[in-house]
């Protein structure tokens, strides 16, 4: 029995790429008791010589300025309220932070295989950052499942915390893994921290008698415990979570909270461990914020846009992924005068939600593209109706059922263009999670103001991604209300339902309930002001146009350009959930000194006043979506200019690197 | 009828309900009957038209709201219940009424129609069926015999009808009744009962189409015939019909329904029977031959509506919350773990 502590072990083969533990092999080999982490090598031309440290070390502390951790499991195992928790502790500290959870459409896939993995990935730095990040620089990986789907996209050197605990070799094999990868050496270019997770986790609430198999799963909070202790995290609101979560069951609050002291004791006190690091806050504008998603945000949005507009919000929606979460929400705060009705398919909610329109209140109803594709025929009656109607997509991978957990921007088609007739309408695109509150309350804007649906083009990766969000202040959000007709409004004291404001070609709203106005309306073609049936050719050509115009005329920001050194000669355009990526691949590119402009549409229509003068000032546009090409044919048919496509419709983000990869060649080459 | 409606103090008349438009179904349809018995009947009602909806589908029916002098929509085809779900729940103060047809509600609409039942969303649906589809020139339509000669089926429908009413029924509806474009009074009897019911009222008007399926209810309205064959269905009363009531509805011993005999002793209609399957008997009495049709309240129970429970809903948790809307928002916002950067 050997101890090697400071010790110089020698050996020919290579082993890993820097510190870390000794392996399993040699420490039985050299019959090893006690050895601590390889602190040091030293290279000679025919082996290499390791220095290891025994003594628990005083840990280390390193700065980084940023991380990227990735919570990977079965999807029974807890990733996402992992995910979840360490986020809300990292929001705490003060660092700005992207988050993007990847699970699958499956409640329960079948435990330990590739499916049925959900994993969550967190990006968090002390500067500010627009992406959860291309690659993990941690992965924790709760299963040889998790393990085999993640480590693709792990960059040498990583550090992988793996459950040794799942390692078996029936988990081993279920996802293909004749030997396993914790022992054959597949790992050596990785910091491979292996952890008894599930059994220390046991271990650990032995005495506190909850049944073995609530002590088994909270092993994610023995791993949440153990990361917050490697990253310094604040972990009180965790434990304030654990008491609200498990407010039912104090057995479970005490298991949980065990669990995640004993992880962080665990990396306190473990040799395996002798690193700990730290993340100083970003530079922040000064206000409160909160850790938001998109689904969140554009819940709050919708609440919001029933204060400001002195409106009861009625929502109609039909459960779907992932925009149920929107409904989940709204449901909860009926106390702003919010009705929600869950309706018997996606054409009542839309229907009910007009009918509440036409009766005076915010009609909305919220949805992904299968919901819209239905709702199609309702929302050409809004047109004609010219009533308001928000209609949210939280755009999914399609077509058909398609991929309902994973993202895509390919419903701008269908949102601009899916209707029978001419039937335009408004539709914009938040650009992040927190934009989302915003984007809604313009949607509701355009909608009561200028009488007409609006499409919100929300899309998976901000519907579930997060960020923090600086609170806006409640006075300072824009007052969206408008006022019901309430007298005759033609010179003969008659009332005539579609005469047109002159200013905003919006009809008037006059609701059922109000004496002297009552009147017909509906999907047959109607006269012009009188708003009576009508087959006359040049009223129907009059009608179409100005459903056109009146849609054209919507008065919508001027799009805004990126190019600090003003010296770019490449634009790329962007809409929606891209403007994360997009923002970082040019800030890259910038760093490297190679010019980039970039601009970022939130108004898809009617489109910015100034965006054919901002197109034609650079010699080449550059348009990347998650579709195949849905922007970039807009921008030909009506700038004719040879914008260039750049597409990707894997259901996952575009990662910064890959549009840098692909905007340095266009810059550098044209 | 809802005590959220307002009235009116002012008397009003057939004449105020009726709209500036020329009213354009085919010359001697039933809809004009049908028009006509409702605008009369309005008044009663003491609502001010100002707060009476009517929505519709679409389909000859469904023209019905251009011509009343109240609120209307004539919306797209089978919505109209979703749609009126939507003014009802968020508008306690309207009277809301869905016309529909026997296409809009029971083919393309079925699904709205089933929901807006079992809800009880306070809505008077009056479906006029004429078992043809008058609007696209005459197809079959869900209510049409089967082997039925159409356009569409010139070898004859393979399909069986529904019977409306053991639908509504079987959709949990609280108020179910069947009355005659061609019988004002008994229409209007039946209006005035369903306007009076707190939640959905289900109302099948036999309609006749003097084009595309003139004479589907002779047999119920010829007055040589119809005595034989029409059943009034009146609270209280044994059901019995036919010369000297000579027929009677009774309930065999050891059976599961009604039926129709001559003599014995007729059972006495109740529609207040909280046992959907007492009207569901009653129901299935007239089979797509009609020479056994029931007309009449079927059944009237009573269920608190949608709209009464989902605005309780948002009126208890205005109650249980203070603070301006405002102020609710910006404590709404800033719930949950916030943290502030100076």
């Amino acid at each position: 029995m050997v101890d090697i502590a400071g010790w110089i072990f020698d050996h020919t083969a290579t082993v890993g790429n820097g510190p870390g533990p000794l392996r399993k092999e040699w420490r039985r080999s050299l019959e090893v008791t006690n050895c601590g982490l390889a602190i040091d090598r030293l290279k000679l031309p025919d082996r290499v010589l390791w220095r290891f440290n025994v003594a628990a070390p005083a840990k280390r502390v390193e700065q980084l300025d940023r991380v990227v951790i990735r919570f990977a499991g079965d999807s029974g195992d807890g990733m996402q309220l992992t995910g979840d928790r360490f986020t809300s502790e990292t929001a705490q500290l003060g660092n700005d932070i992207s988050t993007l959870p990847n699970f699958p459409a499956e409640i329960r896939a079948p435990a330990g295989t590739l499916p049925g993995v959900s994993s969550f990935q967190v990006h968090f730095a002390d500067y500010d950052i627009l992406t959860p990040g291309d690659a993990p620089n941690v992965l924790v990986a709760m299963n040889p499942a998790a393990l085999k789907a993640n480590l693709a996209e792990l960059p040498a050197g990583a550090d992988i915390i793996v459950n040794t605990d799942e390692f078996t070799k029936r988990n081993l094999s279920k996802v293909g893994y004749a030997v396993s990868p914790l022992e054959d050496g597949s790992l050596d270019g990785y910091a491979v921290h292996p952890v008894a997770l599930t059994s220390m986790t046991i271990g650990a609430l032995a005495e506190t008698g909850v049944a073995k198999k609530d002590a088994e799963r909270a092993k994610n909070m023995f791993a949440l415990g153990l990361l917050s202790w490697m990253y310094s995290r604040p972990f009180e609101s965790t434990l304030r979570f654990l008491e609200r979560k498990f407010a039912k069951r104090p057995d479970l609050v005490e298991a949980n909270k065990t669990a995640f002291q004993a992880g962080w004791n665990y990396g306190e006190t473990t040799e395996a461990f002798t690193v700990r690091y730290e993340v100083k806050p970003a530079r922040m504008r000064p206000g409160t914020y909160r850790n938001i998603t998109g689904n969140q945000a554009l819940a709050l949005g919708l609440v919001a846009s029933a204060v400001r507009s002195r409106l009861p919000l009625f929502l109609g929606a039909y459960p779907i992924t992932p925009a149920s979460d929107i409904l989940h929400e709204i449901s909860k705060h009926k106390r702003f005068g919010i009705t929600t009705v869950q309706a018997e398919d996606e054409i009542a909610a839309i229907g009910a939600a007009l009918g509440a329109s036409y009766g005076g209140a915010l009609g909305v109803t919220t949805t992904s593209g299968p919901g819209v594709a239905l709702k199609s025929e309702t929302i050409s009656l809004a047109i004609a109706l010219e009533l308001p109607l928000v209609i949210v997509d939280v755009q999914r991978a399609g077509p058909s059922t398609g991929m309902p957990t994973k993202t895509e921007q390919a419903d701008l088609n269908m949102a601009l263009f899916g209707r029978h007739g001419e039937a335009p309408l408004a539709v914009i695109a938040p650009r992040s999670p927190s934009d989302c509150f915003h984007a809604a309350l313009e949607a509701s804007r355009i909608a009561l103001t200028y009488r007409t649906p609006v499409i919100l083009l929300s899309d998976n990766y901000v519907a579930n991604g997060s960020e923090p969000w600086m609170l806006p202040s409640v006075d300072e959000l824009p007052d969206i209300s408008v006022a019901f007709t309430t007298a005759p409004n033609a010179p003969d004291g008659k009332f005539l339902p579609y005469l047109r404001d002159p200013e905003t070609l919006a009809r008037p709203w006059a609701i059922p309930g109000t004496p002297g106005l009552e009147h017909r309306i509906g999907g047959l073609e109607k006269a012009d002001k009188t708003g009576d049936i009508s087959y006359d050719p040049a009223n129907h050509e009059h009608m179409v146009r100005i459903r056109q115009a009146r849609i054209d005329a919507i008065p919508v920001p001027d799009v805004d350009v990126e190019d600090p050194q003003e010296n770019a000669r490449v634009l790329v355009l962007g809409w929606g959930s891209t403007y994360g990526p997009i923002g970082a691949a040019c800030r890259a590119l910038r760093q490297r000194g190679l010019p980039i402009a970039q601009a970022h549409l939130r108004h898809l229509s009617p489109l910015p006043a100034n965006l054919g003068e901002v197109l034609a000032g650079y010699d080449k546009v550059v348009v990347p979506e998650m579709n195949l090409g849905q922007l970039a044919s807009v921008i030909r048919a009506k700038y004719l200019i040879d914008a260039m496509p750049f597409n990707q419709v894997s259901g996952l983000p575009f990662t910064a690197a890959t549009l840098e990869s692909m905007l340095e060649d266009v810059v550098k080459n044209g | 009828m809802a005590d959220t409606i307002p009235l009116t103090p002012v008397k009003l008349t057939a004449k105020d309900f009726k709209s500036d438009q020329e009213v354009r179904w085919c010359p001697g349809c039933g809809d004009y009957a049908i028009l006509a018995a409702v605008q009369q009947f309005m008044p009663e009602l003491g609502i001010p038209r100002e707060n009476i909806v009517f929505v519709s589908g679409i389909g000859c029916s469904s023209r019905f709201p251009y011509y009343m002098n109240t609120y209307g929509m004539h919306s797209i085809h089978g919505r109209a219940p979703a749609i009126a779900t939507g003014l009802s729940t968020s508008r306690p103060d309207l009277s809301v009424w869905v016309v529909t047809g026997d296409g809009d509600a029971l083919s393309i609409g079925g699904n709205h129609l089933i929901h807006a039942l079992r809800r009880n969303v306070n809505l008077k649906i009056l479906l006029f069926n004429n078992r043809i589809y008058g609007l696209t020139k005459g197809q079959y339509s869900p209510t049409s015999e089967i082997g039925k000669i159409t356009k569409s089926t010139p070898a004859g429908s393979a399909d069986s009808p529904f019977n409306p009413l053991s639908l509504a029924l079987g959709a949990e509806a609280t108020f179910v009744a069947r009355t005659i474009d061609s019988d004002r009074k008994h229409l209007q009897s039946v209006l005035r009962a369903a306007a009076g019911h707190e939640g959905s009222a289900f109302v099948e008007i036999y309609q006749n189409c003097n084009i595309f399926n003139d004479g589907a209810f002779d047999l119920i309205k010829d007055p040589s015939a119809r005595d034989e064959h029409l059943i009034r269905l009146e609270q209280g009363r044994p059901i019995t019909f036919g010369a000297d009531d000579r027929f009677s509805v009774v309930h065999p011993e050891g059976s599961f329904g009604l039926k129709v005999q001559e003599g014995g002793s007729a059972i006495v209609h109740d529609a207040t029977v909280d046992d959907p399957a007492y009207a569901f008997a009653l129901s299935r009495l007239s089979g797509s031959e009609l020479t056994t049709t029931p007309i009449g309240v079927f059944r009237d129970v009573q269920r608190p509506s949608y709209d009464e429970i989902v605005r309780k809903q948002v009126l208890d948790a205005r109650a249980q919350s203070t603070g301006t809307p405002e102020e609710m928002l910006g404590e709404l916002l800033s719930a949950g773990d916030t943290w502030t950067i100076l």
